[in-house]
């Protein structure tokens, strides 16, 4: 029988297998941040261990770093004093790191892509959820916990239990005004946050073969949110046009021997998947959520659902706890909602693209009064393009404010935090209690629906803007 | 790590699904480099409210928490299991775990167990009607046992057989280090490095 893209990335990744024992992966690519390495580095110093593979490690800051005043001394000791122990570890143990102020410093998950790093067919790891991001380009990349970085830094390996597999076919083509975001929201709320447990899913079909390689990241992304382990998508053309170039792709020679391998990356036609899910493109409409899950979401033109349509009584029950916390009553229409902050960044949606199509919808227009947006540019490359672009002057000329790289408001752990009470319409990917500060009520919405809803202070998509104009031809 | 063989303790009912890790550990939080100091961060925000289960005195010194379907969805931080093991759980019974977090708890000895619903909310009546109620949860046999209450459960048995002996997974990952050595000398060249270039 034929294997599918994940198994084949698997098998090739079998350093030991035993029966009975979880196989013993190799790993070719560990991405580090602040967060949730220090506990690690502190293990191998324990056990007097070295870094085994610091060519397949890179380490970069994001989750604490402010976006204002880099310049001066982070002002949060404690954050302050986890970035410098990221600093010490790195320098001990001779791993490269991209430090706030360096012109590759981002969020890792934007940063990996963009050296070139992440490839089609390789294993990529990171103590961070959305590693998933890295399976756009066919690779089996997932999030690990701290000892598990541990390991891997001892090891180059993991043991891992298998994977089932799961296929997320989305076919014809997605409506104009529809994006990745709005797909995989779409997906979440179709399989629910459990629904991809113990699955690697495999996203396919005309509609994911058309999204470009940023689209696709932010699909893969969000793979966590259903629950899933990771998720991957074939590598082909787009992909390989979108690594030519990159520092660390693969050159001459070496690059024909790379695609001719990374061709064979493709489910096979008699493959079976554990499971599979098939969605219409066409029925997709632009998505944002209500609730306190990424599942909990609905197309923007319908209202606030009433926990009483859900059959299962702790789907009720989490719908009733989430409309409390959210302060939004059942049957109010979506639209209506009225927003304080906008939130444009992350590793979701946080790439040049995200950012043009948020500025093309702001472009001549300015924020709704009260309203205060950031754009938090996922990298300094993203940041330096959006600016070769003057992308930065279309958000600071409508009034939003333009920031440093890094996690931001995704979730809070440096300055940009929303007040209790407050409400934003976000492009990142989590929408849990207090996630984006103590009390922050959050809509996950795509970069258009974040600035139409900035410029009318209520969730909205561009179509809603009346003297829209007819989009360039994109 | 430390071994796990059997438990007995009191149940601290917490009636919510979906709880995400950052819910039982807030962000904030994640700022510290060590390991330990994390129970007073263990579901901050709910402890804000006097009626929230860990507020209520009959439930204090609770070593089993008893959650609802989906618990520890959300961020891999595996400082959710350390404030969870801080604040003194030694297991946690659900219907249904996260992956990373089912792996960070095995991994750190807090043994998370997946029974039923219904079992689940049989242990929620128990202890709701009477506190001191115990449950003992063993690892050798495979039950989890209270009043009125004997179920198996299975778990993946090298899992069991690493806790059951405390073993640390780096120790026995590099007695293959040959098998590695072999595996990283067939590499193809194509590979990213991340050497500066
Ligand atoms: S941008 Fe948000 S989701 Fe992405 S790595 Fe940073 S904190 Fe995590």
């Amino acid at each position: 029988m034929g294997r599918t893209l994940a198994e084949k990335v698997w098998d090739d990744h079998v350093v030991r297998r035993v029966e009975g024992e979880p196989d013993l992966l190799f790993i070719d690519l560990h991405l580090l941040h602040e967060v949730t390495s220090p506990q690690a580095f502190d293990g191998l110093r324990k056990a007097g261990r070295a870094v085994r593979r610091t060519d397949l490690t890179i380490a970069t800051e994001d989750h604490n770093t402010p976006t204002l005043a880099i310049d001066k001394p982070i002002a949060d000791p404690v954050s302050r004093t986890q970035l410098e122990t990221l600093r010490k570890n790195c320098a001990d143990f001779g791993v490269r790191l991209h430090p706030l102020g360096d012109v590759e410093q981002g969020v890792v998950h934007v940063v990996g892509p963009q050296l070139g790093l992440t490839q089609p067919g390789t294993t990529v790891v990171c103590g961070d959820s959305h590693t998933s991001t890295h399976g756009a380009f066919g690779a089996l990349a997932f999030g690990i916990g701290t000892s598990q970085v541990e390991h891997v830094l001892a090891t180059q390996t993991l043991p891992m239990a298998p994977f089932r597999t799961m296929a997320v076919t989305v076919n014809g083509e997605l409506p104009a005004d529809v994006t990745a975001k709005d797909l995989i929201l779409a997906v979440i709320a179709r399989i629910g946050t459990g629904g991809g447990q113990g699955y690697v899913i495999e996203y396919r079909g005309e509609a994911i073969e058309k999204l470009s390689m940023e689209a696709r990241m932010t699909v893969c992304n969000m793979s966590i949110e259903a629950g899933a382990r990771a998720g991957m998508i074939a590598p082909d053309d787009t992909t390989f046009a979108y690594l030519a170039g990159r520092p660390h792709a693969p050159r001459d020679a070496e690059w024909d021997e790379a695609v001719a391998y990374w061709r064979t990356l493709r489910t096979d036609a008699d493959a079976r998947f554990d499971h599979e899910v098939v969605i219409d493109a066409a029925g997709l409409a632009p998505f944002v959520t209500w609730g306190t899950n990424p599942g909990q979401g609905a197309p923007l033109s319908q209202s606030v659902p009433a926990p009483g349509s859900f059959s299962d009584p702790s789907a009720q029950l989490a719908a009733e706890q989430a409309l409390e916390y959210m302060g939004l009553s059942a049957g109010q229409p979506l639209r209506e909602v009225a927003v304080d902050t906008v939130f444009v960044g992350s590793c979701t949606n946080g790439r040049i693209e995200d950012l043009r199509s948020a500025a093309e919808v702001l472009r001549g227009r300015s924020l709704a009064s009260g309203v205060r947006m950031l754009v938090v540019p996922g990298s300094v490359r993203v940041a330096l393009q959006a600016v070769e672009e003057g992308l930065d002057k279309v958000f600071t000329e409508a009034g939003a404010e333009w920031r440093h790289a890094g996690c931001s408001m995704c979730l809070g752990m440096n300055p940009d935090q929303l007040a209790p009470g407050e409400r934003s319409a976000s492009t990142s990917n989590r929408n849990f209690e207090g996630r984006q500060g103590k009390g922050g009520r959050t809509h996950l919405v795509s970069p258009q629906v974040a600035a139409a809803t900035a410029v009318l202070g209520h969730l909205a998509s561009p179509a809603d803007l009346s003297d829209v104009p007819e989009p360039a031809g994109v | 790590m430390e071994a796990f063989t059997t438990h007995t303790g009191r149940v601290v009912p917490l009636r919510r699904s979906n709880v995400d890790t950052d819910q039982i550990i807030p962000a904030h939080w994640l700022k510290k480099v060590t390991r330990d100091g994390f129970e007073d961060g263990l579901f901050e925000a709910w402890r804000r409210d006097p009626e929230f289960v860990l507020n209520k005195p009959a439930h204090h010194g609770g070593t089993v928490l008893v959650a609802g379907p989906d618990f520890g969805t959300g961020s891999s931080r595996e400082h959710a299991v350390w404030a969870l093991q801080n604040y003194g759980f030694k297991a946690v019974l659900s219907s249904r775990f996260a992956d990373i977090f089912r792996g960070n708890s095995l991994k750190n000895g807090l043994l998370t167990v997946v029974l039923p619903q219904p079992v689940i909310e049989r242990l929620w009546e128990l202890s709701e009607t009477d506190p001191a109620t115990e449950v003992t949860v063993d690892l050798v046999t495979r039950t989890v046992t209270a009043p009125g209450v004997a179920e198996e459960f299975t778990l993946d048995e090298n899992a069991r057989w690493r806790l059951l002996e405390g073993l640390d997974d780096i120790s026995l990952t590099l007695q293959n280090e040959s098998h590695i050595a072999e595996f990283e000398a067939a590499r193809p060249s194509f590979l990213p490095r991340t050497l500066r270039v």
